[in-house]
């Protein structure tokens, strides 16, 4: 209510007490308002910082602009109908979602998902991640004044969405995990075009990493900016590249695998230094890594089922459907009216782009959810912003807040 | 039209209205503001990039601020506690200006019915175009500024003074 207040130039400074220091109530340090439309907070974050010139003493961050009650509407819907509000949550990472809410429903009824399935679900969300932090690198870079990046990364990005397209039917918000499996098999032009993928990239992330790299401008904004130690990460709750420029090596892909990913074999790029600069470095190599376990799934990607033939869970398949009654009924029942999945709860963990994405799933025997909650990594990771930004310049708060990769749909919900 | 503009036209000489005149510049360089609410904001970007290139229309150029802004593309859902800065923002933005309200959230609230979020963003600014999508492709936003700029085409003396 008091920054509700402070938005519309209605309240006073006394009215921010406690959040602020006390040398902001003698009117000593300036406060300044940032957001929710400003072009460098990613979405609608709403920062309040507290000034002494141009260093920043204090730093307020305002979330839920946009929150959008995806985890209460979930609970309206059935399991495989709620799967759709999961690509809008963190909407850079569609498949990642679609990933973590079908592990859960998997986990909760113990569902099997053939090899097929996991192989494609691996390569599907690694593409996912560099799609991601390809428009992470474009708007960092757009933050930082390395104007020409952005266009680069959209060009490519460009050729992941058409594979997305290519599977799903859609660009961005594909819905194309489902429990046990996948919503249709992998089409024939599949393999070739993430083959065109392998051979283009790697030579395109050396070009983006020279641009940034050998920028002296890039440097000077980056190094021995936004540093937080190791100690204090895990303190944060800090997971994902935040977590490992710091020098912890934590990645739940490694940690504890899910979907077939210590079949896997990559590494796990950490930085030493904590700082915006790092992080970057982390996420380049990243997109190497995802590369090297894209090109792994498709050597060892095997024929056979793309979904589990449950019936319990999993419709009939279409072929079924002109020659069987019950097949008809059986597919009807489980459209309009759901499943009924045993009672209980679970939690699963995924590594996404950004971080730890968990979900919490709880089943009351009824065909919704009862509860379902997403621990998403920039809600945490966000936390951090004031730790992160204290004694420096307020330019640099713009580097620091592209470096934590907010998507505000991952924050909000 | 007739007689003078056939003659003029063979002399190199083109004749039109104030109207049509003011209004072809206006769709010429319309400039939107950079302002982006959720998914569709990417496909806003993407819109701007290299493949679809929103220059080709003149819309390429995004300001950050609405004071210098004719088009506001509502790019997202829209929430309760997003609403009210909304309606700000379209309220600093200088006359003649227009709304584009891109994807099903923000038209008609799309998946989201509850508690959150705002059931049309015409609840709080006027819309001039809505483009339909979850979210919609490039092509079709690019569909939507041509729409708009046909509206903007027909405009007549008498709007602009309401506009």
């Amino acid at each position: 209510m008091t920054l509700e207040k402070f938005a519309n130039w209605e309240g006073t400074v006394d009215e921010l007490k406690g959040l602020v220091s006390e040398r902001a109530l003698t009117g000593e340090t300036m406060m300044l308002n940032m957001g929710p439309q400003h072009p460098s907070t990613h979405g609608v974050l709403r920062v309040l910082l507290e000034l002494e010139g141009e260093e920043v003493v204090n730093c307020i961050p305002d979330i839920g602009y946009l929150h959008t009650g995806i985890e209460k509407n979930m609970e309206y819907k059935t399991y495989e109908k709620s799967i759709v509000m999961t690509d809008r949550m963190d909407y850079l990472n569609p498949m990642g979602n679609n990933l973590v809410y079908c592990l859960a429903m998997e986990k909760l009824f113990e569902l099997d998902v053939p090899p097929r399935a996991q192989i494609a679900r691996v390569i599907l969300t690694e593409l996912t991640r560099i799609n991601s932090h390809l428009v992470w690198l474009g708007i960092g870079g757009l933050d930082l004044g390395v104007t020409s990046t952005m266009t680069y990364c959209f060009r490519e990005r460009e050729i992941l969405l058409d594979i997305f397209e290519l599977v799903s039917g859609q660009r961005m918000m594909s819905t194309y995990f489902r429990p046990g499996g996948l919503w249709r098999d992998l089409p024939d032009e599949f393999e070739a075009a993430v083959r065109h993928v392998l051979d283009t990239f790697p030579a395109k992330f050396d070009d983006y990493e020279n641009i940034f790299v050998g920028h002296p401008v890039f440097i000077d904004r980056t190094q021995g900016i936004g540093f937080i130690s190791a100690e204090d990460a895990i303190a944060y709750g800090l997971t994902g590249p935040m977590l490992r420029a710091s020098g912890i090596n934590w990645d739940i892909r490694k940690a504890e695998p899910y979907s077939s990913y210590d079949q896997f074999e990559f590494d796990v790029p950490t930085g030493q230094h904590g700082d915006v600069y790092d992080r970057y470095m982390v996420r380049f190599e990243e997109m190497r890594q995802s590369l090297r376990i894209i090109e792994q799934g498709l050597n060892m990607l095997p024929d056979g089922p793309f979904r589990s033939d449950n019936r319990k869970y999993v419709p009939p398949p279409r072929s079924e459907l002109g020659r069987s009654m019950e097949a008809v009924i059986h597919h009807f029942k489980l459209w309009t009216e759901g499943f009924r999945p045993p009672k209980g709860e679970v939690y699963v963990s995924t590594e996404s782009p950004r971080g730890e994405l968990g979900c919490y799933l709880v089943s009351d025997g009824s065909p919704n959810p009862w509860r379902v909650h997403f621990r998403t990594p920039t809600f945490t990771n966000l936390s951090a912003l004031a730790k992160l930004s204290k004694g420096y310049m307020i330019a640099d708060v713009v580097a620091i807040i592209g470096s934590i990769d907010i998507v505000l749909g991952d924050v909000d919900r | 039209m007739g007689g003078i503009s056939e003659k003029l036209g063979n002399m190199g000489v083109v004749t039109t209205t104030l109207e049509q005149a003011v209004n072809w510049g206006r769709t010429r360089a319309m400039w939107p503001m950079l302002f982006g609410l959720a998914c569709c904001a990417i496909e806003m970007m993407s819109t701007q990039a290299p493949r679809y290139d929103a220059s080709r229309f003149g819309m390429e150029l995004m300001r950050a601020s609405p004071r210098q802004s004719d088009l506001m593309i509502v790019a997202g859902r829209v929430t309760r506690k997003m609403a009210p800065v909304l309606r700000h923002l379209y309220d600093q933005m200088p006359d003649p200006k227009w709304v584009l309200a891109m994807g099903d959230c923000c038209s008609c609230g799309g998946v989201f019915n509850n508690y959150a979020i705002v059931q049309g963003v015409d609840e709080i600014v006027p819309v001039d175009v809505y483009v339909a999508g979850c979210p919609p492709r490039p092509e079709q936003l690019i569909h939507g500024f041509l729409t708009l700029h046909e509206k903007v085409k027909e405009m007549r003396w008498s709007d602009w003074a309401t506009k």
